[in-house]
């Protein structure tokens, strides 16, 4: 690693690599770019300014993926009508990181209407991404009008139940669930009672030291329930985590980046390549908040995840498409 | 032949205040009310109408969302931007519906 810098954490309280008060300072909103290492049971905070600086070595791992989500393919409105340009600029973006991620997460909201058209531009427009392998969990604008069969047929080959399912690279258990379907009145995303016995099985026989990514579009914590933004029973299935040394969990859905982190489970949202929404409870509701158009880009953007195997290493890595 | 015009008109009173003039010949003119769909929420949020109203929800909202009974006597399809979708309560009852999209979303229409 690089000198040392004043965000350095020197303490590891749980003995778990993740350090609480350490980690909260690598919050991030649109627009402030921040990069996470946990290196050696060790979290470091850089500015993303500071990146060029890095040595590749150090900043990206060997595992390097790439998250985008909130694409909302169809969406016209003067929040931003031309999404299919900012997932243009996302995937320059992408193309542009000095190592290429090997594979890119979506985590839902590919369209907006769940029109197959708008499906088929998005398809398009990431096959101009250097990844040629996307995981998708659907979002709830994908499963409208027919509980999701279209968006299964797409892209759920091989997934269990509602679309989930799970897949392993170089030692990292990755796990992709589904908790837009069969909402109830009053009530946030819902994983249901079959996908979670489904994760419980899936987890049981992983070895504790496995790194576990969990990507899901409804946040798996209470973000901010009076807006829907959170997932009902997701307590039972991070309970099923716990056993873990790191867990890494990846939503979408609120259009802005945010990081908590609780015992060993840390918990991040991406930013939306479409539109930015307001901060909890800044706005009526959680509409599309209009920007002046020179601003679209710094509140959109990407998330950069890298793991060093072996160094018990994890980067979350907010880039705005400014 | 008088049967099917009259089934016509309730298909056509379904889709909206625009095709009541065909129903009103026929009978006793149905009311009709507006639910503005607004800020992620139904306005007014609880609707008290007579039997045989006609009830419109108009989305305003710059996001889709839907009108869903709770208990399943109607759903609409989702509605984008200015769509609407109208249900016409003949039966009295207390009608309680949410947003299938957004679950917070929620509204009540009682029928006297």
């Amino acid at each position: 690693m690089a000198g040392k810098t004043k965000d350095e954490i020197q303490y590891d309280h749980n003995h778990d690599g993740i350090d609480r008060r350490g980690f909260l300072k690598c919050m991030a909103w649109a627009g402030t770019g921040a990069l996470c290492v946990m290196s050696g049971g060790v979290l470091k905070s850089y500015s993303l300014s500071r990146l060029p600086e890095m040595s590749s070595k150090e900043a990206l791992g060997e595992l390097s993926f790439v998250q985008i989500s909130d694409s909302h393919m169809g969406f016209n409105k003067p929040a931003n009508p031309d999404v299919a340009g900012t997932l243009k600029a996302a995937v320059d973006k992408i193309n542009a990181l000095s190592a290429a991620p090997e594979f890119m997460l979506h985590t839902g909201d590919i369209s907006h209407l769940s029109k197959p058209e708008e499906f088929d531009t998005v398809d398009q427009i990431l096959k101009g991404a250097k990844p040629s392998d996307v995981f998708y969990v659907p979002g709830e604008h994908d499963v409208l009008n027919d509980d999701g069969k279209q968006f299964l047929e797409r892209y759920g080959k091989g997934s269990k139940g509602g679309g989930w399912y799970s897949f392993d690279k170089k030692g990292a258990h990755f796990i992709g669930l589904v908790n837009v379907m069969n909402l109830k009145a009053g009530g946030l995303g819902t994983l249901g009672h079959e996908q979670l016995e489904w994760l419980e099985d899936d987890v049981k026989h992983l070895k504790h030291s496995t790194p576990v990514v969990v990507f899901a579009h409804i946040p798996l914590w209470s973000v901010y329930p009076e807006w829907g933004w959170g997932t009902e029973d997701s307590a039972q299935a991070l309970a099923y985590l716990k056993k873990f040394g790191s867990v890494t969990v990846l939503n979408g859905h609120i259009h802005q980046t945010m990081q908590k982190v609780e015992g060993n489970v840390t918990f991040h949202t991406a930013a939306s390549t479409a539109f930015p929404q307001p901060q909890p409870g800044k706005a009526d509701s959680p509409g599309p908040m209009k920007v002046p158009a020179e601003q679209l880009k710094s509140v959109l953007g990407i998330t950069d995840v890298n793991y060093v195997q072996g160094q018990h290493a994890l980067a979350v890595v907010d880039s705005t498409l400014a | 032949m008088a049967v099917l015009t009259a089934v016509l008109a309730i298909a056509l009173g379904t889709l909206g205040i625009g095709q009541r003039g065909v129903l009103a010949g026929a009978q006793q003119k149905a009311e009709t009310t507006e639910v503005k769909i607004d800020n992620f929420s139904f306005g007014p949020g609880t609707l008290t109408i007579p039997a045989g109203t006609v009830v419109t929800w108009t989305n305003r909202d710059d996001i889709p969302h839907t009108v869903v009974s709770t208990d399943g006597v109607f759903k609409s399809k989702v509605l984008d931007t200015d769509e609407k979708f109208s249900f016409t309560f003949s039966k009295a009852g207390t009608y309680p519906y949410f947003c299938s999209i957004h679950p917070k979303m929620t509204g009540k229409v009682i029928v006297q």
